[in-house]
């Protein structure tokens, strides 16, 4: 027998409404159940029915960061699925098929590939199983080829199909196991791709990113969402609505985005910790809300979940191509934060510590993700959410020298930071007003106090810098090369530093998840130090460069930018640096 | 404190033009108040961008000046996070109908327990005189100076027809009757609508307080929602106000069970926490 492997990379394809999204689900669970490390990437067009769906699903007895381009495992649940997934396969890759649905010509495909035809229309036909139920024989059928055991399998799909029924279970589990015996029977000699055991086997938990970070916000002390749906926020939506009762959290559908970042001001002015999630169309509707949150100095947590643009762009794909507008989003000066998570883990505790931030400081804070962050599948180590510190309230005003009025907006406090108080609370009048304001809200024109407002407002942003954390170094000490990189592209690099490693190049990452305000003068002089400067980013611009230059004056001469909607590859990045 | 009413002075002059049609609503709004007996720190009215916006100055309640257009939204989400306070939206026609014509119809819609009073005066007289979109066919206004050409939108047949539970019109040149509406308004457990007729006397020199006083006529409340419309949808020679239609139904605050607890005195923790972490095995 062969030495069992340390990493595989699988991929089903087929037409949308063929379950493709959750077998991929199912076999990230059913592994990650069991030590392994999961990461899982789909691809989708923008409609519900008829296009061509694809999730690749990477499973490793290590952690993993990113997929890399070669699969060893292709289920073709329709032959569309080996047109557009051919290239994929290297020598020795399997391909699962029905051979009512196609034939393959060895020659077109990488040597010693191993076609291995599996009846699946006549398994769930015999069973008289609905046709969508082909996606369950698949996965009996990798769960043999992966060389586990039918148990890992019939586990998950005892606690994913539970609620449906009793003879759901069983009628799943039940072609679930025709393909996995019909392998054992008839491939019972293939074993290239036997997964290997976990040595060290944590507790794992499979979410995507938006799961992540909802999980953050409700750490976080969240307790209102107006969130109108859009790609890719969408599981957002469902943790909250599905939890809405249980968490005695509050869910709106507003009417539109204008209307939900609107809701989250009023119920965050009002005492509650508040956010609103959306894509950049959304985002461009909110823009004078972030504003309204500025002047009126209301805590607000934005997630803006990217995608590539412009207008409706390509929906349903990926792209780092809104760094910049949210920095600089909303009309008038006024301090805001961003955030941008590399990965999971790093979704759920920015996302919580965005509500900190927010509270702290008072300004809108934002978790800048994108469509591979908020879709993909991760495993997060279970420890990552053990013990969170207790979500911090800003400081409640307690001045009682003017009776029933506060000065709201005292200006004579430390960083601009001043005391909240809250409608209902006997001593706290003010007026919180959109328009510029003195220091109890009431409408101001003054040239005096609005320079004095202003700076009151502004002074934020030293103070934000002064606590804000430097960007994370990985790899060698001492680089060849130092990769510059901010949010979803730090997994691809890491990965891509491996196979630099193995040829005897050094290398680095500096990857920046604090993106805003930025701390000029101290991340000019960790970047002095650096030998070859290589930015990679997921957009046409270069726009972290821009950024990276108009706040320390470096001008990084070497970017490596992709924007056709698809996350970079690890291998991609080898290739063009080398 | 020598009045009831005093709680509500700031102390600031209001700067509306002698004899708008602003001040009567002003002087409803404290009187009702007054009357159903609400505390300052209770209150929160929220306001829209135009004259009456103006407003949050002159009203000692816990007051948000918001977006154009915006009022309701804003509203929703204060009365959502703490429904024991009582919650008014001060708007225009040009604020609610114009810029957040959205948000009110999607409002009726969720049915609130918010107020909303719209100052309607068919011009957006902030911005020195254009139509707005309650304004009638015919008017002269800086952005129509051959008259309007298009149909006015009624607030209150789109309330009516949006799902608004308590649908009213009232006058400002009769501060005593507005009062009574405001109350009752204020009163009901929904979302009301008051839309209140109200003289531009700068920039509309044919809506006048005569103009109105001349054709506005009291109603009684309809309990049948085709013979309110009919009913409010009058407009000429005669203007109905009064209380159109009132209805009792779900409160948005009913159906997301914000009440027990409010929002604001839930713990920021999660209950059941590993449980909901353990479902993502």
């Amino acid at each position: 027998m062969k030495a069992r492997k340390q990493r595989i990379t699988w991929k089903i394809g087929g037409e949308a409404g063929f379950g493709i999204m959750s077998s991929g689900t199912m076999l990230a669970k059913a592994f990650s159940r069991h030590g392994y490390h999961i990461i899982a990437s789909n691809e989708y067009p923008s409609l519900i029915r008829g296009g061509h769906n694809v999730i690749t699903v990477g499973i490793s007895t290590t952690p993993i960061h990113s997929l890399t381009g070669v699969v060893d495992i292709l289920v073709a649940l329709n032959k569309e699925t080996i047109d557009l997934h051919k290239n994929n396969l290297h020598e020795g890759s399997y391909v699962i098929y029905d051979s009512k649905d196609w034939e393959p010509h060895e020659t077109d495909f990488p040597q010693n590939t191993q076609f291995i035809a599996v009846p699946l229309s006549n398994i769930v036909k015999l069973r008289g199983a609905e046709s969508v139920m082909r996606n369950t024989v698949a996965l009996g059928v990798t769960t043999a080829l992966l060389g586990a055991d039918f148990s890992v399998l019939a586990d998950v799909i005892a606690s994913q199909f539970g609620e449906k029924g009793k003879d759901i279970v069983e009628e799943n589990t039940l072609v679930a196991r025709y393909g996995y015996d019909f392998i054992k029977k008839e491939y019972g000699l293939l074993d290239s791709y036997y997964l290997d055991f976990v040595q060290e086997k944590a507790e794992l938990l499979t979410m995507n990113g938006s799961e992540a970070v909802g999980i953050g916000a409700l750490d976080g002390g969240m307790k209102f969402a107006a969130i109108y749906p859009m790609t890719p926020i969408n599981s957002l939506i469902s943790l909250f609505a599905d939890h809405e009762k249980e968490f005695r959290i509050t869910y709106i559908q507003p009417e539109d985005e204008i209307s939900g970042i609107n809701m989250a001001i009023g119920a965050s002015y009002a005492g509650v910790r508040s956010m609103v999630a959306t894509s950049g169309g959304g985002f461009s509707l909110m823009v004078e809300g972030v504003s309204l949150a500025g002047i009126m100095e209301v805590p607000l947590v934005i997630d803006l979940g990217m995608r590539p643009g412009p207008a409706t762009g390509m929906p349903t794909w990926t792209e780092q191509g809104e760094l910049l507008f949210p920095i600089f989003s909303g009309h008038g000066e006024f301090v805001r934060i961003i955030l941008a998570p590399g990965d999971a883990p790093e979704c759920y505790r920015l996302s919580k510590f965005a509500f900190d931030l927010s509270q702290e400081y008072q300004v809108p804070v934002f978790i800048l993700t994108d469509k591979y962050l908020n879709e993909n599948l991760w495993t997060v180590q279970k420890k990552e959410f053990e013990h969170p510190s207790v979500p911090k309230n800003g400081e409640r005003s307690k001045d009682k020298s003017h009776g029933d009025h506060v000065k709201r907006y005292d200006m004579s406090v430390k960083n601009g930071v001043s005391a909240r108080s809250f409608p209902g609370d006997k001593n706290g009048l003010y007026i919180a007003n959109s328009y510029e304001h003195d220091e109890y809200g009431y409408t101001t024109e003054d040239p005096g106090l609005r320079i004095a407002m202003s700076r009151k407002r502004l002074q934020k942003e030293q103070a934000i810098i002064d606590v804000s954390p430097l960007p994370s170094v990985y790899g060698d000490n001492e680089s060849d090369i130092t990769f510059i990189a901010y949010g979803s592209t730090k997994g691809p690099i890491l990965e891509a530093m491996d196979f630099l490693k193995e040829k005897g190049i050094r290398t680095k990452l500096i990857h920046f998840s604090w993106i805003y305000p930025f701390n000029g003068k101290r991340i000019k002089d960790l970047l002095d130090l650096e030998k070859r400067l290589i930015d990679v980013e997921g957009n046409g611009t270069g726009q972290f460069a821009k950024l990276l230059k108009q706040e320390t004056g470096l001008d990084i001469q070497e970017k490596l930018l992709k924007n056709n909607g698809r996350q970079w590859l690890p291998e991609e990045i080898v290739e063009k640096v080398i | 404190m020598n009045s009831p009413i005093d709680q509500f002075q700031t102390g600031i002059s209001p700067t509306w033009c002698p004899g708008c049609g602003n001040f009567g609503i002003l002087a409803a709004l404290k009187a009702s108040l007054v009357k159903l007996g609400i505390p300052n720190h209770e209150t929160v009215i929220v306001y829209g961008v135009g004259c009456h916006g103006n407003m949050r100055d002159w009203m000692r309640v816990y007051g948000v000046g918001g977006l154009h257009g915006r009022a309701l939204p804003l509203a929703q989400g204060v009365k959502l996070a703490n429904s024991k306070l009582h919650v008014i939206a001060i708007t225009g026609d040009g604020d609610c109908i114009g810029e957040g014509g959205n948000h009110f119809l999607h409002a009726a819609k969720r049915n609130p327990d918010i107020t909303v009073i719209i100052h309607d005066n068919q011009v957006y007289s902030l911005t020195t005189g254009q139509a707005s979109p309650t304004a009638e066919i015919g008017l002269a206004t800086k952005s129509t100076p051959e008259g309007v050409l298009e149909s006015p939108v009624n607030p209150l047949s789109l309330a009516l027809v949006g799902g608004g539970t308590f649908v009213s019109r009232g006058f400002s040149g009769d501060i005593p009757y507005l009062t009574d509406i405001f109350s009752q308004a204020i009163s009901h457990r929904g979302f009301s609508v008051v839309d209140v007729l109200q003289p531009c006397v700068t920039f509309d020199p044919v809506h006048s307080y005569e103009w109105y006083r001349k054709r506005v006529y009291k109603v009684e409340r309809l309990t049948e929602k085709r013979q309110a419309l009919e009913c409010l949808s009058e407009w000429g020679d005669k203007i109905p106000v009064g209380v159109f239609y009132e209805e009792k139904r779900d409160t948005s605050e009913d159906r997301e069970y914000v009440a027990t607890p409010q929002l604001i005195d839930l713990p920021l923790e999660i209950p059941n926490r590993e449980a909901f972490l353990g479902s993502f095995r």
